[in-house]
Formats: structure tokens, C-alpha cells, sequence
């Protein structure tokens, strides 16, 4: 098997999830290819090596510097015929995802996305999928010789594995007319830790108050490293913005601990957080639905127990 | 201007999932089906273009069998001027996406939600504009028409995009792009008598099976610590739970 793993870049970076995509082939066997498109850190390039990669294709034309999907889809599917490649692998997002999906209509592929673990290949290809945001799963068998998979965060263990890549400068076809959208600005915040790929999340809900409180909330975010999200009613209030919304319409976050802070647990809410390894839930009603759904709960007040909880994690991490 | 609205029909948001039939099939019993959450994002835009802009009718599209009608008669009732149902299960993204791309030909936008709720992929958007050559945008939260342009502001990963493009355009739409409508008793009664045209579905190998469906694993009991004692949680969190 040969497969090609699409690396999504952030101004030059290498994103995490990708690292995960790369560890997600190197896991199902075969030669892994990684794909690079427009400039990068080349330190951080020649790294997914170490993460399982073979072979790194990387294209360094300007051109490519913005993530237009139909442009990025045409080089990937050039890149797959170059290889050979039976399969492509990239980790979900807003960019990687509709890439993925084009991709597998110009091939003819099977496509899946929101994988959440390695193939089972026992018996055909099938791949575990979530659906009904996160309340099953779907097992299917992607019956065509060549695949295109969208995992999901943690479908595979980010693990090094030691190895040397062999950097190649790929130069693709660029056809003008894939260019069928332009950016003209992007807001971003910075420095913070991206919501979709943290370790921990930090949410807070109405019992917050008002967005003046969430000081409190950042601070306790910012000794775990957590990245801040916040329930549907906070963000339709303007208190926090929209990108920070977890749940069924918002962002689907999978963080080894999710911790929900005056969020009472609307089966909305709960279909964003339920691919959490642990929950933590603090409200001061006892009888918040979110407690059942919960691994801990502390009935109390946020403005109580919030900054007792900052505290305590300093004093044992 | 010609807009096309892609809808799927769907379980309401707090819907309990269950499968029968040995996992094979969805539990269709007390279930209640509504217009994708994000379609109706994607509805109420159109309609509002539709009002601000004479001589737009906006055209509904769905895949799926006779029982999708009623979603189709509420989208009808929201203000959409007729409907197309192609007659089929809607059974994987590239097989909606194809059977959408054979009637969406002379729409200068097609707009849908951003994924349904059901398989959540989010790549229909991306595969009908493949496979019209047109540009797809996704997830839109604000949409203005500027003569054959589109000015979107886009979510990303923590943070927002402005895009442009020219129409025609396909675009997956998200909140806060319009408020939902609610369809009134004028819209109701009015939508009963739209025209509302089955067609069959063009054939299409499938490139996926599904083997079977599966639920999540319960969760255990939630183990309750005292406000007064957040030291235990932290200890509990390395320890026991093994996430610090």
C-alpha cells in the first residue's frame, strides 16, 4: 500500500493534526508520502520523518501560500497519480476537509471522513466513522481501490518513531482557473491554543454571568494549557465569539479533558463534547443534566470554585 | 437571480439514536424529522435575498424517499417557491452530491448547510462544485451578493476569513448567516398547492457499504467532590483519570 498524507501548514507551521495524519498512515502500513504545500519552516518539514514519512513532496511556490481548496485539491490529485498512491490521508478541518472531498470526486475514490481509529482490513477496508454528531458510530467499507480518509482528532497516537524523510521540492501544474475564490482578510486569533486541536478545554456557560467573568475562566485555561470554549447561549449573546462554540452547530472538540463551567449540558452542547476521554463538570445545580453525562462533578459556585481550582493545579502540576 | 437550496431531512437535535435490524438500520420510531439545522441556515439566507432582491424564486432540493415530503412542504411554507425531490435513500456524500449536481445546472447559487447532522462529512458543498467546475465556500457565516460576486466571511480554526468569488457559487452555510424563519399560516396554506416535482435518481456506483452501526460505550457513574475539596479533583484528574 502506498499512501499520501495531505500536511496542513498555519503560517509556515506544521499542524498537529497533520503529525497525527502522518502517524495514522505510518500505522496502517506501506510507504507513507507527506505532501507540503507552499512555504514552510524547513526544520519543521524534515521533523515528519520522525513521525513515520518516507517521502516529503514539498511544493515551496508562493502560489500555494493561501489554502485555496480547489487549487490544493488539483496538486493532490497529481501528486496521488506521481506516487502511485492508493490512499490519502488528512486530518479534518475546514480546509483539509472539502480538499479531501474533491480530491476523492477527480479520483473516483471511496471517501470517509470523521474517522475515528486504524482501518480493519480483516475483512475488506472498513473504517470506523462517527456520525449523528458524535451519538454513533457507522463501520464502512470503502470498497474502491483507492480511498480517500478524513480522520478525527485522536483516531491515531502521535508517536516518533525515529525515521529520516527524504525532502523532494515538488513543482505541480497550477491551473489558473482552480484560483475561484480569493482571500481578501483573515482574522486569527493568536497565540492561543486552537480549540479543535487541544489536549484540554476550559468551556464556561450562562452561569458565567457576563463576558467581564471570563478573566477567571483564561487564567484557570491558561495554567492547564487549555484552549477556552464556551456553550451555544454565550456565543448568540456575543460574549464570546462564534469559533469558540462548542456543540452540535459549533465546534466538535476530542480533548483527553473537557472541562464544563456553568453549562447546565444540552443535548446539543453534550453532542460536541461526548468524544472527550474525561469530563469534568462544575455548576451549581445539582440537578444539571450535565452531571450524568459527566466522570466528575463539583456542585458549586463558578466564581468559588474556579479560582480554588487554578490554585490547586499550580501547587500539583 | 436563480437560487438552489439543498435540504436534508433529519432527526431533531434531541433525538435519542437507536438502530434496529442487527445494527443495520436507523430507529425511526418517536423520531421526529426536521430540515437540517444548517440547511435552514442556508434557507432562510436565500429567502432573504429573495426578499430584498425582485425576481429571484428560490428552487428546493432534496434526496430521499416519500417520507422526506413534509420536510420539503416546511421548506415550501418557509418561502421557497417550488421543490424537487429526487426519489432515493440518500446513502453516501458523493451519491447526494452527484444526484444535486444533475438538476442544479443555470443557479446562480446553491446553497445548502454546512453537513447534515446525521453523517456530518460537510463535503457536499466541496463535491457538488467539483463536479460543476464552480467554486465552494464552507462554512459561511455571512453571504452578501455584489452583482455576479459573493462577499463571505468564513469560519476557520480559531478565527474568520473574508472570501470572494464570482457566481455561480456553491456554498455550505453556517450561523449566524440569517435567523431561521418560521413558517406562518399564509406560507403553510400557499405551499400545499407548489410544485413539488419527483424525479428519479441517476444511477450511481456506490462507492461505499455501510457493515453496521454501533452506539457509543455508556458512561460510568459520575463520582461527585465537594466544592470544598477541588484538591481531590486535581489529584483524582493525575491520578485516577490520568489527563493532568
Amino acid at each position: 500500500m502506498s499512501t499520501l498524507v495531505f500536511i496542513e501548514t498555519s503560517e509556515g507551521k506544521i499542524r498537529k493534526s497533520s503529525l497525527e495524519a502522518v502517524c495514522y498512515a505510518h500505522a496502517m502500513g506501506g510507504s507513507v508520502t507527506a505532501v507540503v504545500l507552499g512555504p514552510a519552516d524547513e526544520a519543521e518539514v524534515k521533523t515528519l520523518g520522525n513521525y513515520g514519512a518516507q517521502k516529503v513532496l514539498h511544493a515551496t511556490d508562493s502560489k500555494l501560500e493561501k489554502g485555496i481548496a480547489q487549487v490544493y485539491a488539483s496538486v493532490l490529485t497529481q501528486a496521488m497519480k506521481d506516487e502511485n498512491a492508493d490512499v490519502l490521508v488528512l486530518a479534518g478541518s475546514s480546509l483539509s476537509t472539502p480538499v479531501a472531498a474533491k480530491v476523492a470526486v477527480k479520483t473516483g475514490a471511496s471517501f470517509a471522513a470523521n474517522v475515528v481509529e486504524l482501518p480493519d482490513t480483516s475483512a475488506g477496508f472498513v473504517v470506523r466513522r462517527s456520525i449523528y454528531t458524535g451519538k454513533a458510530f457507522a463501520h464502512v467499507e470503502l470498497k474502491n481501490g483507492k480511498k480517500v480518509i478524513v480522520i478525527r482528532k485522536n483516531a491515531a497516537e502521535v508517536k516518533e518513531v525515529g525515521g529520516n524523510a527524504e525532502i523532494v521540492s515538488y513543482s505541480p501544474v497550477l491551473n489558473d482557473s482552480d484560483f475561484n475564490t480569493t482571500n481578501l482578510s483573515t482574522e486569527k486569533a493568536t497565540g492561543d491554543v486552537l480549540l479543535p486541536e487541544a489536549e484540554i478545554v476550559v468551556s464556561g456557560g450562562r452561569g458565567l454571568k457576563g463576558p467581564e467573568h471570563w478573566g477567571i475562566l483564561e487564567e484557570l485555561a491558561k495554567t492547564l494549557h487549555a484552549a477556552t470554549g464556551c456553550s451555544k447561549p454565550v456565543s448568540d449573546m456575543g460574549w464570546r465569539p462564534h469559533h469558540e462554540h462548542v456543540g452540535q452547530t459549533g465546534v466538535k472538540v476530542a480533548p483527553q479533558l473537557y472541562i464544563a463551567i456553568g453549562i447546565s449540558g444540552a443535548i446539543q452542547h453534550l453532542a460536541g463534547v461526548n468524544s472527550s476521554k474525561c469530563i469534568v463538570v462544575i455548576n451549581k445545580d445539582a440537578d444539571a443534566p450535565f452531571f450524568k453525562a459527566a466522570d466528575y462533578g463539583i456542585v458549586g459556585d463558578a466564581f468559588d470554585v474556579i479560582p480554588k481550582l487554578t490554585a490547586a493545579i499550580k501547587a500539583a502540576v | 437571480m436563480k437560487i438552489l437550496v439543498c435540504i436534508s431531512h433529519v432527526p431533531d437535535t434531541t433525538s435519542k439514536i437507536n438502530f434496529v435490524e442487527n445494527n443495520t438500520k436507523f430507529d425511526t420510531s418517536g423520531v421526529q424529522f426536521i430540515i437540517g439545522p444548517y440547511d435552514d441556515y442556508a434557507l432562510a439566507r436565500a429567502i432573504e435575498i429573495k426578499e430584498a432582491t425582485p425576481g429571484t424564486t428560490v428552487t428546493v432540493i432534496n434526496v430521499g424517499t416519500v417520507e422526506t415530503e413534509p420536510t420539503i412542504r416546511k421548506a415550501l411554507a418557509i418561502g421557497a417557491d417550488d421543490a424537487i425531490r429526487v426519489n432515493a435513500e440518500p446513502t453516501d456524500s458523493f451519491f447526494v452530491a452527484e444526484q444535486i449536481s444533475e438538476h442544479a445546472k443555470g443557479f446562480d447559487l446553491i446553497l445548502m448547510g454546512r453537513e447534515s447532522i446525521d453523517y456530518n462529512s460537510g463535503v457536499v458543498h466541496a463535491m457538488v462544485g467539483d463536479l460543476l467546475g464552480l467554486p465552494s465556500v464552507s462554512p459561511v457565516m455571512k453571504l452578501e451578493i455584489d452583482g455576479m460576486k459573493a462577499k463571505m466571511s468564513i469560519e476557520i480554526e480559531g478565527g474568520k476569513e473574508q472570501v470572494e468569488a464570482s457566481l455561480p457559487l456553491v456554498a455550505g452555510c453556517q450561523e449566524p448567516i440569517a435567523e431561521w424563519k418560521i413558517p406562518n399560516m399564509r406560507g403553510i396554506m400557499s405551499a400545499r398547492t407548489k410544485p413539488l416535482i419527483v424525479v428519479e435518481a441517476k444511477t450511481a456506483a456506490s462507492q461505499v457499504s455501510l457493515r453496521k452501526f454501533e452506539l457509543p460505550a455508556p458512561k460510568g457513574a459520575v463520582k461527585m467532590i465537594s466544592a470544598d475539596n477541588v484538591g481531590e479533583l486535581v489529584a483524582r484528574l493525575k491520578t485516577e483519570a490520568k489527563v493532568l
